[in-house]
């Protein structure tokens, strides 16, 4: 895990591309989350140049649609690789994945901060985990990111023995469950 | 509404992976528009995938970022957009496969008092279709080459032992040869997905299959 990455506090300054149309916040956001959007696309079969053109889209639809983002809900890293897949999809397989439809409940103009450092952290413990697993494990979960292996080959391989992983998962579970019942109690 | 029957957690990994065919996805889409407890286990995988984007990078090429900035000046923002909320009983991402409500749906009759809709897919990995089954009636009996995924709209239906009403979701794989059976009472409207052919083990039905495409 980076430095950077346990420092800068993303959210934020998504919220100063929303608010401010604020080009150096956008910058930065794009130094740190272009080249990962890269490297994932690479991974996932698109060639370098296709790699390149995608992570700008990918950037240039977090500038658009940044009034979407709900930094209570997800870290930065999550909507960016939201994000990034669905271009995937849309580059790859010439199809859009169907979504499900929104929440009663959505973005608000003034994220509870304590709700955005958890969601962040959702993301940084994950990601820990993720370095601390066995690297056959640990590769097995990334190529199931990358597009690399079937809904059948998940199934089959990883069984999810996903270890400290699903431990973290839980607890990302555990907070975002409590959001669906604070703030759609009535469905 | 009373969720009992959900998705699988590798269903559920291989969606936030966005590695399913269209029409097992639409099914899944479906099922979480109606599911809190999906939804949150969806979102715990795409916060999966956050870290694992985090994981590594590719250096982007000179002069990315500064063709990236010429560009947005030339983007709006989007607004607020309305939020996509379900038509009756058909949750968003369905109606908008089907590009309209219920009532514009084309559905044949597929014998046995039963009707289904077969829904525009655009990869020809699963079939996603309607199914209206009447009150106490079956399935045609079938088994199936690969997954099946069937959602429940409207009324119920029971699978052996097991009740799925609204919401409800069964998966089951190709070594279940099931016969789900409508309840008694409201015409059952369910939304499946099927991997691969469906296989009945009636002559009749086996019959109408290269007609009806079921």
């Amino acid at each position: 895990m980076t430095a950077d990455m346990e420092q800068t506090d993303w959210a934020a300054l998504v919220m100063r591309v929303r608010d401010h149309q604020d080009r150096a916040a956008f910058a930065a956001l794009f130094r740190h989350f272009a080249p990962r959007v890269k490297a994932f696309l690479m991974k996932s079969g698109a060639s370098e140049a296709l790699a390149e053109e995608c992570a700008q889209d990918v950037m240039a639809t977090l500038w658009q649609k940044a009034i979407q983002f709900d930094p209570e809900r997800a870290s930065v890293a999550t909507w960016v690789f939201t994000i990034a897949r669905n271009r995937r999809i849309d580059a790859l397989r010439k199809a859009r994945r169907p979504e499900p439809e929104d929440l009663t409940w959505g973005p608000v103009a003034e994220p509870d901060q304590a709700e955005v450092f958890e969601a962040q952290q959702d993301t940084e413990r994950l990601g820990a985990a993720l370095s601390q697993l066995p690297q056959k494990q640990r590769a097995l979960i990334e190529r199931a990111y990358y597009g690399d292996l079937s809904h059948s080959e998940i199934a089959a391989e990883t069984g999810l023995p996903l270890g400290t992983i699903k431990s973290r998962i839980r607890l990302a579970l555990e907070r975002l469950r409590h959001q669906m019942d604070v703030k759609a109690p009535v469905k | 509404m009373t969720i009992k029957h959900h998705l699988t957690e590798d269903l559920l990994m291989a969606y936030s992976a966005g590695n399913l065919p269209q029409a097992i996805s639409l099914v899944i889409a479906a099922h979480l528009s109606m599911c809190d407890e999906c939804r949150a286990r969806a979102m715990a995988f795409d916060a999966l995938g956050g870290a694992v984007i985090e994981d590594d990078v590719a250096a982007m090429s000179d002069g990315s970022l500064d063709a990236c900035l010429a560009r947005i000046d030339t983007l709006p923002q989007a607004n607020a957009r309305a939020p996509r909320r379900a038509d009756g009983i058909l949750p968003a991402p369905l109606f908008e496969c089907i590009g309209g409500s219920l009532s514009s749906v084309k559905w044949r009759p597929i014998g046995l008092g039963a009707r289904q809709a077969i829904l525009r897919s655009s990869d020809g990995q699963a079939t996603a279709r309607l199914l209206a089954i009447p009150g106490g009636a079956a399935m045609p009996d079938h088994g199936h080459s690969g997954l099946e995924l069937t959602l429940v709209l409207q009324g119920a239906f029971h699978d052996g032992e097991k009740v799925f009403g609204p919401g409800d979701i069964e998966v089951a794989d190709a070594s279940v040869e099931h016969t789900p059976v409508a309840e008694a009472g409201q015409v059952c409207i369910c939304l499946a997905a099927t991997q691969g052919p469906l296989k009945f083990n009636t002559m009749m039905p086996r019959l109408m299959q290269p007609i009806f495409r079921i």
